[in-house]
Order: C-alpha cells, then sequence, then structure tokens
C-alpha cells in the first residue's frame, strides 16, 4: 500500500484495477491548512488522462506488475525493441509508453520490462545512469551574467543543467526520477 | 545547489531584510530551535529529535519574550515541517517572525508594505551587490510601490471559487478550493493581502471585534505565492487553552502522537500585551525577489542534492 505522501511523479498504481503512472506531481499546502497532493496520472493501458487531488489519509494499491530482464536493442521512430537474452524474443513499447525513460536509454542497455496481465506497458531503468556530455559550450570565467549552470546535451540528445566546469567528453552521472544532473564520473 | 552568484544573492537579501528591521528597531533574538514543547496545530506535522520536537516556527519562544515585555523582536531561522516537499515547499526552511506590541494585524500589513518597497529601493543601490548576483533588480514582474490590494476571504470565494466560503467550510473543501481557485488569481500584478479568516482556521488569533465568527488573521500573496501568515495574537489564556485541547484531539484522532498541552506557554500568555505577530518565508520571498519558479533554485543545498538509492 502506498499512501499519499508517497506519490511522486513516476509512481505506478492501481485504480479500479487499472495500472496508473503518476505524469505530473505537485505537493501544496495552504498556510494553516492541510497538505494537498495534486496528480495528473495515465492510465497504462488505455492512455487516458486522470486529473485528482489527494490528502495525506488516501490510500492506494501498489500496480500489480510483472517484471522481465531484458535488453534495449535499437529504435525505429515511435517504436522501441527490446529483446529476453535468454530466449531471444522480442517485443516493442511505444514511446508514449516509454515516458521520459527514452532520454537515458543506450543501445545494448539491460533494463526491465514491466507487464500487466501479460502484456508490455512499461520499462524501469537503473535509479542512477552515466552518459557522454557530446555538447557543451565552453565556460567563460568571470561571467558575470549570474547564471551558476549551463545546458549540456548528452549522448541520447537529452539536454540538461549542469555546474559551469563540465566539458564535452565528460561522463556525468543523472538521477532517472528528476533527470538531474548527479555528479562527474572519472573514468 | 547554489553557486557563487546564487549564494550572494540570497546572502544579500538576508542582509537586506535583516537591515530593514534593525532600522525600525526591531531586536534581534535567536531562540533554541529544539523544545521540549510545541504549539499543536493539526495540520503541522513536527519532526522529533531525541524525544524533543524541532521546531516548526519560533512562535512559541518569541511569545514568551514578548510577554516579558521584549517588544518589538524578529528572528531568522530554520523551521521543520515534516513531510513538506515540493515546488514551494522544504522540510526545512528559512523563516523571518517579528512581534510588535499595542497594535494589531492592519500594523503588520504595514510593515509587509514597507518592507517590500525598502527591498525594491535599496537592491540597485550598491554597485558591488549588482556585480556579484548579475541581478540590476529584483521583484522584476510586481508593482510593489503602487497602490496594494485587499480582500477578506469571503470576498476571495465569492469572486474566484464555483462554492462560497459558507459551503466550503461546511463541505469540507476550503483548503482544495482555496489552492485551485482562489491562490492562482493572488498578487499577480501587485501584493495582495488576503484577510478576515473564519476562526475555525486562525486557532491562535484573536478573535475580530464585532465579528466573533471571523479572526484577525491574514495572508500576503505575491504572484500566486503566499509569502506570509501574520494575525493579531491571542492572548485569552482560557480560549488558548480550549482550542489548543481541539488540535490535540484532531491530532490524536488523525493517528498522530499524544501531544502535550504547552502549559509553560499559556502561563506566559496571560501576560502577553495587545500584539500581532507574523511569519514570511525567507525562501519564497527569494522565489519571488528572484523569479525562480522553483524552491530549489533559491536554497544552498535541497535533499535531492544528497542522492541515495532509496526510493
Amino acid at each position: 500500500m502506498y499512501s499519499a505522501s508517497d506519490l511522486r511523479k513516476g509512481l505506478k498504481v492501481q485504480i479500479e484495477g487499472s495500472p496508473y503512472i503518476v505524469t505530473e506531481f505537485e505537493f501544496s499546502k495552504p498556510g494553516k491548512g492541510q497538505a494537498l497532493y495534486r496528480c495528473k496520472m495515465r492510465n497504462m493501458i488505455s492512455g487516458n488522462q486522470l486529473v485528482k487531488t489527494y490528502r495525506s489519509n488516501d490510500k492506494f494499491e501498489k500496480a500489480e506488475l510483472d517484471e522481465r530482464k531484458m535488453q534495449f536493442l535499437y529504435n525505429q521512430g515511435e517504436e522501441f525493441h527490446f529483446m529476453d537474452t535468454e530466449n531471444f524474443e522480442q517485443l516493442s513499447l511505444t514511446r508514449e509508453q516509454m515516458g521520459d525513460n527514452v532520454n537515458f536509454l543506450l543501445e545494448n542497455m539491460e533494463v526491465v520490462v514491466l507487464f500487466f496481465s501479460g502484456r508490455p506497458i512499461d520499462i524501469s531503468i537503473p535509479i542512477f545512469v552515466n552518459l557522454l556530455v557530446t555538447r557543451a559550450d565552453p565556460w567563460a570565467k568571470g561571467d558575470t551574467s549570474g547564471n551558476d549552470t549551463k545546458p549540456v546535451t548528452v549522448q541520447t540528445g537529452y539536454v540538461l543543467q549542469v555546474p559551469p566546469f563540465v566539458e564535452e567528453g565528460d561522463k556525468i552521472q543523472i538521477d532517472t526520477r528528476t533527470g538531474e544532473y548527479v555528479t562527474r564520473v572519472k573514468e | 545547489m547554489l553557486g557563487l552568484s546564487g549564494l550572494h544573492r540570497r546572502a544579500a537579501l538576508l542582509r537586506l531584510v535583516r537591515r530593514f528591521f534593525e532600522d525600525e528597531g526591531f531586536l534581534e533574538v535567536d531562540t533554541p530551535v529544539r523544545l521540549p514543547l510545541a504549539i499543536p496545530e493539526r495540520h503541522i506535522k513536527l519532526i522529533e529529535a531525541e524525544g524533543q520536537y524541532l521546531q516548526a516556527s519560533p512562535e512559541l519562544c518569541m511569545k514568551r519574550l514578548l510577554a516579558r515585555g521584549c517588544t518589538p523582536i524578529f528572528q531568522i531561522g530554520r523551521c521543520f515541517r515534516k513531510g513538506e516537499r515540493g515546488r514551494r515547499h522544504l522540510e526545512e526552511f528559512t523563516m523571518i517572525e517579528w512581534y510588535r506590541s499595542d497594535c494589531d494585524y492592519r500594523q503588520l500589513m504595514a510593515d509587509c508594505r514597507a518592507l517590500c518597497r525598502y527591498l525594491q529601493r535599496e537592491w540597485p543601490q550598491d554597485p558591488r551587490r549588482v556585480e556579484s548576483t548579475g541581478l540590476r533588480s529584483i521583484f522584476p514582474s510586481i508593482d510593489v510601490h503602487g497602490e496594494w490590494q485587499g480582500m477578506t476571504v469571503a470576498e476571495a470565494f465569492a469572486r474566484y471559487s464555483p462554492r462560497p466560503l459558507s459551503a466550503a467550510l461546511h463541505e469540507d473543501c476550503f483548503d482544495e478550493l482555496l489552492c485551485e481557485y482562489v491562490e492562482p488569481h493572488l498578487g499577480q500584478g501587485c501584493p495582495t493581502f488576503l484577510y478576515d479568516y473564519p476562526r475555525a482556521l486562525a486557532s491562535l488569533s484573536r478573535p475580530k471585534p464585532g465579528d466573533p465568527q471571523l479572526a484577525e488573521r491574514f495572508e500576503l500573496y505575491i504572484g500566486g505565492v503566499e509569502l506570509a501568515n501574520g494575525f493579531s495574537e491571542l492572548n485569552d489564556d482560557v480560549e488558548q487553552r480550549q482550542r489548543f485541547a481541539e488540535e490535540i484531539k484532531a491530532i490524536h484522532a488523525a493517528g498522530g502522537t499524544e501531544m502535550e498541552m504547552p502549559e509553560v506557554f499559556l502561563d506566559d500568555l496571560r501576560h502577553l500585551p495587545e500584539a500581532a505577530g507574523i511569519a514570511l518565508g525567507i525562501d519564497r520571498l527569494a522565489m519571488i525577489a528572484f523569479d525562480a519558479p522553483d524552491i530549489s533554485q533559491v536554497v544552498p543545498f535541497t535533499p535531492e542534492d544528497f542522492p541515495t538509492l532509496s526510493p
């Protein structure tokens, strides 16, 4: 069981028998008032949106999903192909089903494919991934624009904010739950 | 995580706020953050530390000082509230709280106006500040020098909410309607005071003379963000004890800890002069002043800057 305080982007819950993934989440709490958990959720089967505000005493069932370790092969347009490395069975998922995970996916990466009633509906990737910086503007020392971060592009095409010392060719660790920079990785 | 210019901005803002209150004749106090007692409030979850509490606000200590004749006083310090994390919330955050005697909540509204105008006027005066922070001015999208808006809670609900205030209270959806329909309209263009709250939503405020169903409590909103909460202080210890008893019961009924009646506080409350006090979120002020949509952009570190594998 989850309670409302567990709600966050990416959490998978079960509502009236269907698995939902939280796609947008906002915590709010008016002065002296109670905590409110405002969620946008996507039905992982039908794709339908659900917008709802919960209170702290609300409870949720965990989505009942089966897991299988698979390898990411390649993507072709909107389709992402995976293979079971034991029996070589292949399957594909759409970009919409993959959500933000597409930002961190590299060919040959080991992932967990999630199934609901036998159908693949999502994947789960490591919390931390290391990706190569393929584009970064040099940092002008003495920059007085007041910016403490700068944007870089990593090998998947994903763009994120990093500290100014990160350079092209560096490997950086990213927290896939938030999509944010964690640290620079020494090889 | 803030870099150098972000740290300069925060420090410059804190310095200006402190200077404003010193110039106004306030005494700065620094009271303990860990206490064996806490004020029971049903919607504030406390963080416990070795059998004591980390303060949710410095209210308890500051009112005890006020009861001993220390006035006007201010404090800038850390406050702790369990489970609060969002675009505008941190479990550990910074507030300024100030108290004045021989006045009511209207004086606090005047203080808010004077503070914001002072900050906007003073910021560009110092070239070193402008250089180290990279900011020529603050409050980019808000006119703090012109007229400010004021609206009672009932008026705001009548204007913006699909249900009036009486229905919101009766159907127990005040907070939801306030967040969804009312707050986004407040403080747009110029700051807004939302005032005269239903008494049930103001456990430590004085009832409004002539309308005991209301309390002399207000909130300051800028750009849809709730920035400060102030009120005329309740100094009737008998009524305060009764209200605390209701809060303690509600906390227990919701599965929270069994809280103790803060007796020393109630003893001191008998000596509290006519007074008013207010807490203003420093991190929220920085968000508005520097036009940052997320509180993470204005504090040196957030809990997420220490990532762990636990979900």
